[in-house]
């Protein structure tokens, strides 16, 4: 170290030096100061908004909560749609400290497969730790007991409810209610869209059929949302705030479930359709197309194999056969009945000759009766009673297809009646334009007198029958089928507290048929009314000893074209060719309650009166159960609180129908000669 | 009067006897206690974390009693041979240090782990002030350029671990003995040209990539907001959203949903800022305002040139501190890791920086009788 110099301080400069250096430095340190509050003062002051926003963006979310879809009674309140809770296995990995362990365990005690397995281990790649991942989705209630008596040993794993959708009647409702399934891309487009994407953020499944698409909005109710705190990993700290959602509107539907077993019962073992309904107000009491198909199974989603099973049956199982069209044959004659008289080409006096056939001067064919023999002079009673063919074609040909086709078409025939779903066919009515713009060809006198026995290119519904067949027993006032019966709506009584009632819907009234002379409706009536009570009449062995009074109408379709002399015989015939039986009966006569219409397939021995009529009577029997009625209109009382108004709404976009639409040719026949 | 008078001077004799510089024990103890309780609110609501931090307050203030008790001037004779033996350990840092966060600080002697870096903090001052105060005042050009070239070695080293909130500490704790000696402001204007030619030169040869990542960053955090300009983004955000009130203590949702990075660390100011506000800041900022003030007293205050430009010094470099955090965690300065002194979660530094306070102490305390 060098040697210390003597150094002459003056300490009073050197203090002032450093003083002002000091005073310097603290002026820099006061102006760094300033800066760092000025920067602060921004950020707190003129950005506070932004960073505000930013911050409870940071921190809010918003949690959609699926409503809780509407259940559907029948009209006596018995449950048809529920929501049951489904039990899924969780398991949160976060909270599971050997995972692979732990699965291995839990899947031993509840028996759950490998593939299950595998598919959990997969899942868990690449998700939030602290989320729950499924290992199973729909544990049995034996797996959820087992599960909760050894919870303890398994932590971080957990069963979770979740409400779906039951049918407790499984297939006899599936083709009214259609059924709940899994929103797919296509539905999610749609409700894009519709602007209803958002109100669906939570919710599982969308109705896709029936009575669960037609009223999808008032079934789904109004999605709630739950806000939450999260932190930067994006778990849930705490609820914020909660909007509970508003669970859909239950529907009360017209439908009478223990009418809708008889049918199923009726028609077990057969393919067809029933379809029952009051004519005082077109609500549907019954309707049930065989075979059916149980809902539920699209609930959870299908297996490919299933539904490959349900595609290729070929007794079409997915068809909805109450609104698909079937060659009416001689369920129509009271309808051109009232047409000819309408049109004065007949009186009920109008006697024809029916020596067995008919045939059109100058032409070669002859168009059989079903009676070989004939029937004698018959006029437009007998002509019903016994179902003469001759005399449909002689009035058929006098008529002429436009006159029917007109006729025809405000009972209904060849269009929507308007039900409360989308699956509806518009079946055929045939006319000189129908042909024109099907087939570009010109129309033929012959096909006339086809038409006048219900065959020929025309088909109706079964729903179309009971529909014509209202309009009808009302003298030409019309009603809208419909399974929709009331909805159920909360009101808030006085003293505060919300009630549920049913709000009934009214339905729109339609334009009646007006005819010239009002005296053709009972002459038609009265006919229907004879055919079944008459003795030796087509419909009267099927209603015999019945405790009310039914009026009704057989028919029988012939589904395969028979040569001019050849003999049907059903149990030599092909089965798909054999024919169709049909019938529609209203009863009581006086005063009707319930109109049926019955379609039957394709069957053994026997036509409409054999094979249709018993169904029909079963159906009515159960309806009136012990009542007897003689005469004088029965008069309900009704409460109804209303406003809404329906309206035919149709969509028929339903690809599943369409595609069996086209397998189902062998229902809508080509052309026939012959009616039974 | 005069009975008070008396009272007054016992009363100063008495905390002067036991070295201690009242005011600013005041400042400290207030701004430790504010700490414990946004430790706790950053910590995750915790004590465990705020007794840990208790410990160490209390021993760096154990620290800064003992340090308060030595003469001052006595630190001239062991200025030359402590600062050798330093860059001595920064050196063999950079050979067999142990590595920690990805630099190089730590030195393993067996029993325990230092930091080097740590003791040059208070070494380089000493040194620089005891090589300046050897000649009168002002400081001469040449003895500046010395004086520099001392500065410069334990910063390079410093740099090089890489710890670059330490040597720019350590740079600015030297050059402030020299501003305060009176350096020609000529010569200041030349060396701030030279510093700013050194820029370029620093960027390119000497900036670690993610050093350089962290200067982009700071230019503009928006352009990677989940990566490298998340944590300045979020600290922001929780200052802002503070607003002039402030959310309330452990209301702070950027901070207790955990947001912010390094809460109770490095930007315990931003954790501050949001659940106080800007109220809170003001008066965060007084109280640091009054302890530079205190300091600088002090400085004016001392006897000896030594002790002066010691004091100046570390009371400069105190406030570097308070600047560099708060500048880098609202985003007008890039982030260097550098604590909020007093308040952060932290051992080391903080222990070194009571340690300079002892020195503040005793500086205050001493002059009476060592001149």
């Amino acid at each position: 170290m060098a040697p210390r110099r003597v150094i002459i301080r003056n300490q009073t400069a050197e203090a002032n030096l450093f003083a002002r250096r000091s005073f310097i430095a603290f002026c820099g340190v006061l102006a760094l100061l300033i800066i760092l509050f000025a920067n602060v003062f921004t950020l707190q002051i003129s950005a506070y908004e932004k960073y505000q926003t930013r911050s409870n963006s940071n921190r809010i979310k918003l949690l959609p909560v699926a409503p809780n879809r509407g259940l559907i009674y029948d009209r006596n309140g018995v449950l048809l749609a529920d929501n049951k809770p489904v039990y899924s296995l969780e398991i949160i990995p976060e909270d599971v400290k050997d995972i692979k362990k732990s699965v291995k365990q839990v899947s031993e005690l509840l028996g759950i497969s490998e593939e299950r397995q595998d598919k959990f281990f997969k899942a868990i790649r690449g998700k939030r730790r602290f989320k729950p991942v499924e290992l199973h989705s729909r544990l049995s209630d034996q797996q959820v007991a087992l599960f909760s008596v050894n919870q303890h040993k398994f932590p971080g794993v957990f069963v979770d409810a979740r409400l779906k959708r039951y049918y407790p009647f499984a297939d006899l409702t599936t083709h009214n209610l259609g059924y709940v399934a899994r929103i797919n891309r296509k539905d999610a487009n749609k409700l894009e869209q519709q602007g209803k994407a958002e109100n669906y953020a939570a919710t599982y499944g969308i109705g896709k059929l029936g009575i669960e698409k037609y009223y999808e909005d008032i079934l789904h109710g109004t999605i709630g949302h739950q806000e939450v705190e999260i932190n930067n990993q994006g778990r849930v700290v705490r609820t914020l705030d909660y909007t509970p959602p508003i669970p859909g509107k239950d529907l009360t539907l017209s439908l009478d479930i223990e009418l809708q077993m008889i049918a199923k019962r009726a028609l077990s073992g057969k393919r067809g359709a029933i379809v029952a309904m009051d004519p005082r107000s077109g609500e549907v009491l019954a309707m049930y197309s065989n075979p059916s198909y149980d809902g539920n199974l699209f609930v959870h989603g299908i297996s490919s194999k299933n539904y490959r099973n349900l595609l290729n049956s070929k007794d079409l199982p997915l068809i909805n056969r109450s609104v698909q069209g079937y060659p009416p044959a001689s369920t129509v004659k009271p309808f051109l009945a009232l047409t000819g008289l309408e049109e004065n080409i007949i009186t009920p006096d109008t006697k024809v000759w029916d020596p067995g056939w008919y045939q059109l001067e100058g032409l070669p064919n002859k168009y059989r009766d079903w009676k070989k023999w004939g029937h004698g002079w018959v006029d437009l009673t007998r002509a019903i009673e016994q179902s003469c063919n001759i005399y449909f074609f002689d009035l058929a040909f006098k008529l002429g297809i436009t006159k029917i086709s007109t006729m025809m078409e405000n009972f209904g025939f060849g269009d929507y009646t308007g039900i409360d779903i989308h699956e509806e066919s518009k079946a055929i009515m045939p006319s000189v334009g129908w042909k024109r713009g099907r087939y570009n060809k010109p129309w033929y006198t012959g096909e006339t007198l086809s038409v006048g026995i219900g065959q020929s290119y025309w088909t109706v519904t079964p729903l179309q029958l009971t529909q014509a067949l209202t309009t009808l027993v009302n003298e030409g006032e019309r009603k809208v089928p419909h399974l929709l019966k009331a909805t159920r709506e909360a009101v808030t009584t006085e003293d505060n507290t919300v009630k549920y009632v049913n709000k009934e819907i009214v339905y729109e009234a339609q334009a009646p048929i007006q005819l010239k002379n009002s005296n053709n409706w009972r002459t038609v009536l009265d006919a229907m009314h004879s055919t079944v009570q008459k003795l030796g009449a087509t419909g009267h062995a099927a209603f015999k000893g019945s405790q009310y009074d039914a009026a009704g109408k057989t028919g029988s379709a012939q589904v395969a074209r028979i040569k001019q002399d050849e003999k049907y015989d059903a149990e030599k015939t092909e089965e798909s060719k054999r024919d169709n039986a049909m019938f529609i009966a209203f009863a009581p006569y006086e005063a009707p309650e319930i109109v049926v219409a019955v379609a039957i397939e394709n069957v053994a021995k026997g036509g409409g009166a054999t094979n249709a009529a018993p169904v029909a009577r079963q159906i009515m029997d159960q309806y009136f159960g012990d009542r007897v009625i003689t005469s004088s209109a029965q008069t309900q009382k009704k409460n109804s609180v209303s406003t809404i108004v329906h309206h035919g709404d149709h969509n028929h976009d339903n690809p599943l129908v369409h595609s069996q639409l086209v397998n189902n040719q062998q229902v809508a026949p080509q052309q026939q000669d012959v009616s039974y | 009067m005069r009975s008070t008078g008396q009272d007054q001077q016992q009363v100063r004799s008495v905390w002067q006897k036991l070295h201690i510089d009242l005011p600013l024990l005041i400042g400290i103890l207030s701004l430790m206690t504010l700490g414990c309780f946004i430790v706790y609110s950053a910590g995750g609501q915790e004590m465990d974390i705020v007794y840990r931090h208790g410990k160490r307050l209390g021993v760096a203030v154990i620290v800064m009693l003992f340090v308060a008790q030595i003469p001052p001037l006595s630190y001239r004779k062991w200025a030359v041979p402590v600062f050798v033996v330093g860059v001595l350990m920064l050196v063999s840092v950079l050979l067999f240090g142990h590595v920690g966060k990805g630099a190089q600080r730590w030195l393993d002697l067996g029993v325990t782990k230092f930091q080097p870096s740590e003791i040059m903090k208070l070494v380089v001052p000493i040194m620089i002030a005891w090589f300046i105060s050897q000649d009168n005042l002002p400081v001469k050009v040449f003895t500046v350029i010395q004086a520099f070239v001392l500065v410069l070695i334990p910063t390079l080293l410093i740099a090089k671990q890489p710890d670059l909130g330490t040597s720019l500490l350590i740079a600015s704790s030297g050059i402030f003995v020299i501003f305060l000696a009176g350096a020609s402001w000529k010569l200041i204007a030349i060396c701030a040209g030279l510093a700013s030619a050194f820029a370029p030169i620093l960027w390119m040869f000497l900036m670690k990539d993610y050093q350089r990542q962290r200067v982009m960053t700071f230019l503009n955090p928006e352009q990677d907001p989940l990566g490298s300009g998340y944590h300045i983004i979020q600290s922001k955000i929780a200052i802002g959203s503070g607003g002039v009130e402030g959310k309330g203590w452990l209301q702070g949702t950027q901070s207790q949903l955990e947001f912010l990075p390094e809460r109770h660390t490095d930007f315990i100011f931003s954790v501050f800022s949001e659940e106080f506000g800007l109220i809170g800041v003001a008066v965060l900022l007084a109280v640091y305002l009054f302890i530079v003030m205190r300091g600088l007293w002090i400085a004016v205050n001392a006897q000896h040139a030594f002790t002066k430009l010691l004091a100046g010094s570390i009371t400069l470099t105190f406030f570097v501190y308070v600047f560099v955090n708060i500048g880098m965690v609202s985003g007008l300065l890039p982030v260097v890791g550098v604590p909020l002194p007093l308040v952060s979660y932290g051992g080391t530094s903080m222990v070194t920086l009571l340690a300079g306070f002892g020195m503040l102490m005793a500086i205050s305390t001493h002059r009476r009788f060592h001149v």
